[in-house]
């Protein structure tokens, strides 16, 4: 064995690093890539007025060069706008898991008739390009007096999230192991007591992984925040920095819009990094087989 | 005293999926009755039916009398084991065995005590705190077993419990299943496909082929006395030979032999024999029956050798288990075999014809 498997380790040996330095090259540029815009806002968040105004761009400041300044303009009424979005945000990505999840285990599990006719119609809405519903939508706010109301968000958001989430959850439910739901069965639960006891803890990643897509949406949308609400302190995120004004028509107040991004972003990072161990990879494992 | 009573049990998912047909049958204490055939022909479905998890379409799961259609499974108190063990993987071996008994609201002290119980009965004592992924496939089983057993059901019913096991675990398991279920004395319902398992395990063998029970016997019967041609090929390995003969006057011609047919003035033009390769042997002198022919193929199986031979005057092929000792001659071996041995099946269809002068034997 021992001799056998020297040369192995020898060639090995000899491949890792090229090897390596191809994968970190990779890793690099990707992140380089993904993650400059956001790097260039959050630099440009903490950069003086005179320094953002600097051409050629400093892109490695000195201290004189760096300032608070842009996140103290916002000032505490910034948060309004963050608990705006929140709110909406929260409530509409609840609801959607809440009526979605129920509404995809019936479409994995049950019987029922014209599924498909009804699975068909989820993933044509899922297709549809949602600024199209705009106009129509518009109307119906009108029609029902629901502007500047946090229900014209949430209503629209929750709805549009919904196939997703539905096409999704179905999936996840469908490899899910029936004859678990079988033996809780025969150990006596009942349907709802089984459904929360047995199937939700085991359906919590695709929960986690659906939830947080829908609630990103909700987090960034733009269009409707925009036309639906017109009071300055039911504004979302999105709708807030696009208002973010200088002094003047001719001045743009870079710092503080970038200020506002990366305030904007972190609840959303923050919420990413904390699910994110909550995702467990392959939960049902050792549920069925040996 | 409990008896598990099947009537008239049939299920019908679709016009032409109908994987239960009508079947009847009952189970007493003690009995170790198993389901056996081939995959698809409705096993596990009916498993499913006698727990509730399906609904029968018509017939009746008695218990002991009394009608369980309406009832629940988990009011039936029997216990089943999934082929696939079906372990919650969110809780940890104690909580998978326990379940049932706390949703039962049995006192806490009792369920430890049958926790303890039932994991030293089974060695998973130290694995009571792991999670289902922790375990080894064997050890998944037990668990599997241990949640039935805790329980003390009425009745309790498997689904291929060891066909995820390797082979030498299987052999081990199956012994511990053995003893562990003639100490509880009750029903058991087994379902498998491996007739090893039917024959070692059971008092009662079903043999089910499309819906319909085909014989239901001990295991013994059903290796000796095969009721029609489906069951003599299913049970027993390597497979019976099953010919199909022309007879001439009261005789089956196979090439150049003649075999008595095994009832007088039969008028049938064919008839099926068949004859398992191991009641077949190297002929000696006093051999009744015999033919010759010569050996095509010859598989070691290191206990026996298995010679296919093609008879002389023929290209039917006749299979013979063989020990490895004997000796002959490959272009010309000649076999033999005892007319008791001998099984004859109606070539339309395929029921077993009981030979005239052979006693029909009482089980
Ligand atoms: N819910 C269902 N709907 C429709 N057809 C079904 C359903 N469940 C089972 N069947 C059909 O019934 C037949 C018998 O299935 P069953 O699971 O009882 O087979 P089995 O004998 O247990 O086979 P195996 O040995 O492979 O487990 C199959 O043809 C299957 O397709
Ligand atoms: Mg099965």
């Amino acid at each position: 064995m021992a001799v056998a498997q020297q040369p192995q380790e020898q060639q090995t040996q000899s491949k890792i690093p090229t090897k390596r330095i191809i994968l970190w090259l990779g890793v690099i540029s990707l992140l380089v890539f993904c993650l400059a815009p956001a790097l260039w806002q959050l630099l440009t968040s903490f950069k003086t007025n005179d320094a953002i105004a600097t051409i050629p761009t400093i892109y490695f400041p000195n201290l004189s060069e760096l300032t608070f300044n842009h996140y103290i303009t916002l000032g505490w009424n910034f948060l309004r706008y963050v608990f705006n979005s929140a709110l909406v945000s929260v409530i509409s990505t609840v609801i959607c898991l809440g009526v979605g999840a129920p509404a995809a285990y019936t479409l994995a599990r049950l019987n029922i008739p014209g599924k498909q006719i009804i699975l068909s119609c989820v993933l044509v809405v899922s297709l549809f390009p949602y600024v199209l519903l705009f106009l129509g939508l518009l109307e119906l706010v009108k029609y029902f007096g629901l502007g500047n109301n946090y229900i014209s968000l949430i209503i629209p958001y929750t709805a549009i999230n919904l196939p997703l989430t539905i096409l999704v959850l179905r999936s996840f439910f469908l490899q899910l192991p029936k004859d678990l739901e079988d033996s809780a069965k025969i150990d006596g639960y009942r349907t709802v007591p089984m459904l929360l006891q047995i199937v939700l803890p085991l359906t919590l990643p695709a929960l986690v992984t659906t939830g947080m897509l829908a609630f990103i949406f909700a987090w960034n949308e733009f269009i409707f925040a925009l036309t639906f609400i017109t009071k300055d302190e039911m504004l979302t995120i999105p709708v807030k920095v696009a208002q973010i004004g200088g002094a003047s028509v001719y001045e743009i107040p870079y710092g503080p819009i970038a200020a506002a991004t990366v305030l904007g972003t972190i609840p959303l990072i923050l919420l990413v990094l904390f699910f994110q161990r909550r995702i467990v990879q392959g939960i049902t494992a050792g549920a069925v087989k040996g | 005293m409990t008896t598990l009573q099947l009537e008239n049990l049939r299920k019908q998912f679709a016009p032409d999926v109908i994987p239960v047909k009508d079947i009847s049958l009952s189970v007493e204490d003690g009995e170790f009755l198993t389901l056996l055939g081939p995959s698809g022909c409705g096993k596990s479905t009916l498993l499913r039916l006698i727990a509730g998890l399906e609904q029968p379409t018509a017939g009746a799961v008695k218990i002991g009398g009394n009608v369980l259609n309406d009832i629940a499974p988990g009011d039936r108190n029997m216990a089943m084991v999934f082929q696939s063990y079906a372990l919650y993987p969110h809780m940890n071996v104690s909580e998978n065995i326990s379940t049932s008994l706390r949703l039962k609201n049995v006192p806490q002290e009792e369920i430890k005590r049958r926790i303890a119980n039932v994991s030293e009965k089974l060695g998973l004592g130290h694995l009571l705190n792991r999670k289902p992924s922790a375990l080894s496939g064997g050890q998944r089983q037990r668990v599997a077993l241990a949640r039935a057993l805790v329980r003390d059901p009425e009745v309790f019913l498997l689904d291929e419990p060891l066909s995820n096991l390797d082979a030498l675990l299987r052999e081990q398991v199956r012994q511990e299943l053995k003893e562990l279920f003639k100490s509880q004395n009750k029903p058991v319902v087994y379902v498998t496909h491996d007739q090893t398992e039917a024959m070692t395990l059971s008092s009662k063998v079903a043999v089910l082929l499309d819906g319909i029970i085909q014989q239901l016997d001990p295991p013994r019967r059903i290796y000796t006395h095969p009721a029609n041609k489906f069951v003599a090929g299913f049970v027993g390995s390597p497979q019976m030979n099953l010919l199909t003969l022309n007879c001439n006057q009261n005789k089956a011609i196979l090439g150049d032999y003649g075999f008595p047919l095994p009832q007088k003035g039969q008028s049938a033009k064919m008839i099926d024999m068949g004859l398992r390769p191991e009641d077949i042997h190297i002929a000696t002198p006093e051999d009744e029956l015999t033919v010759e022919g010569h050996v095509f193929l010859e598989e070691n199986f290191g206990r026996e050798v298995l010679l296919s031979v093609k008879v002389k005057g023929s290209d039917q092929t006749l299979r013979a288990l063989i020990p490895p000792d004997d000796e002959w001659d490959n272009e010309n071996i000649k076999l033999g075999w005892s007319h008791r041995q001998m099984h004859w099946f109606d070539a339309q269809s395929g029921e077993r014809i009981e030979a005239a002068d052979s006693p029909v034997l009482a089980s």
